[in-house]
């Protein structure tokens, strides 16, 4: 029970069967990641929370912990491969931020602010996705969409109802929606749903809410991201 | 902070932008008169200068490249400031201007000109004067070498203080939480 880790100079205790990402939350160590959530089967794609493993890449969210395991998380070097990763989904979709009923409560932002991401430094791709207002009670905006598969999970592991998908390969791999039509508004998908509320970026919006909460008091104005190792436990 | 023997000189300008980043450069307020005391202003809508000086020190861009002169003028600043700073969404990332990217342009000239309700006769401008627009507006550092970036829509009054004190310092510009926003 009592085995630990060494995770960037500090042992972390683990119990069997946690992943590194799970044993540093739990230790209160915030390692940087979007398609990973606790209540969630890991995903391993964003690669946000890669860590060196005895020197060797490898997502922590995937990662089990081992006893012995000397992980480098909060390094030049890592957190320089995030801030790329994380530039490059910026200019993959359309985040503008001024715009978005998300900003200040976007997970995407408050990781690019955590790893101080001053500029895209990428060319943008400006591609067009129509967004989905079928629905009476939801918007989706896939401009926004980074493919962390949470809502896929959500509607698949706990709902049921399997409303997301991830389809194409690759550069071309985009969210849709399980329906004959593609359209939210012809699926049982409701706002009750766990599929409705896990968005780490500014997709699945409820609609006639946005820009409820003024600038300044939204989740991340008041606290960075990586204190949420405490108050959310990851 | 010491006063150097000589002065820095700044340009600025906005691009596609709004002037709400240069509006919020004026809201640093008194530090205006403690930052004068360290650099002189160069081409810019403060002094109406029309060019740079070859010998400028910095360059602030407010927004991003929606026509053909935007182009010009910022090749005219990358030629002539010794360090170029990106400020706001606009010039970071092309901001609300960019948000036509998705559409032909020649959809929005006959959208904007010819078929806007309450349009008579609209006709799309062509007088040879006018710069031409770009087919997207692209962020400024996809064109010429950007050498540091505040963003924000705008930057507050005090995130711009924080960035030229620390260059004037000799430090590298760093935004801490409360200052760093991209909205």
């Amino acid at each position: 029970m009592n085995q630990t880790f060494m995770l960037d100079g500090k042992a972390i205790p683990f119990e069997e069967g946690q992943t590194i990402i799970q044993a540093a939350a739990k230790a209160g160590v915030f390692i940087p990641h979007l398609c990973y959530h606790p209540e969630f089967k890991p995903h391993g794609s964003c690669k946000l929370c890669t860590v060196k493993v005895n020197g060797r890449h490898t997502a922590s969210c995937t990662m089990r912990a081992a006893p012995g395991m000397n992980v480098e998380s909060d390094t030049e070097e890592i957190n320089a491969e995030r801030r790329a990763l994380t530039q490059m989904l910026f200019v993959e979709g359309n985040h503008f931020c001024p715009s978005c009923e998300q900003s200040g409560n976007c997970q995407l932002q408050a990781t690019a602010y955590h790893l101080g991401m001053m500029s895209p430094h990428y060319d943008h791709f400006f591609p067009n996705r129509p967004v989905d207002a079928s629905h009476p009670e939801v918007l989706l905006d896939f401009n926004r969409c980074i493919l962390c598969s949470l809502c896929v999970r959500a509607s698949r592991d706990v709902d049921g109802k399997n409303v997301f998908a991830l389809s194409g390969r690759g550069i071309t791999t985009h969210l849709i929606v399980n329906a004959k039509s593609g359209q939210l508004a012809d699926t049982n998908f409701t706002l009750d749903d766990k599929a409705a509320h896990v968005c780490p970026v500014g997709v699945i919006l409820k609609k006639r809410k946005g820009f409820a909460v003024p600038i300044g008091e939204r989740k991340y104005d008041k606290a960075p991201i990586a204190e949420s190792v405490t108050t959310e436990g990851r | 902070m010491t006063a150097p023997t000589k002065k820095l000189k700044v340009a600025t300008t906005s691009l596609a932008g709004c002037f709400g980043c240069h509006m919020s450069f004026l809201d640093i307020d008194e530090r205006l008169f403690t930052l004068l005391e360290h650099i002189e202003f160069d081409r810019s809508p403060l002094t109406d200068i029309k060019h740079c000086s070859p010998d400028c020190d910095i360059g602030i861009i407010e927004g991003g490249l929606c026509n053909a002169e935007n182009v010009h003028v910022l090749r005219e600043f990358r030629k002539n400031c010794k360090i170029l700073i990106a400020i706001g969404a606009c010039a970071i990332n092309g901001g609300l201007p960019a948000q036509r990217n998705h559409l032909p342009l020649a959809t929005i000239l006959v959208e904007v000109y010819h078929t806007s309700p309450g349009l008579a006769n609209g006709m799309i401008p062509n007088d040879p004067e006018l710069p031409l627009p770009l087919d997207k507006v692209h962020p400024i550092h996809e064109v010429v070498k950007i050498d540091y970036f505040i963003p924000g829509c705008p930057p507050s009054g005090d995130a711009i203080w924080k960035v030229l004190t620390d260059l004037l310092a000799g430090r590298e510009p760093e935004l801490g939480h409360g200052l760093m926003h991209y909205d």
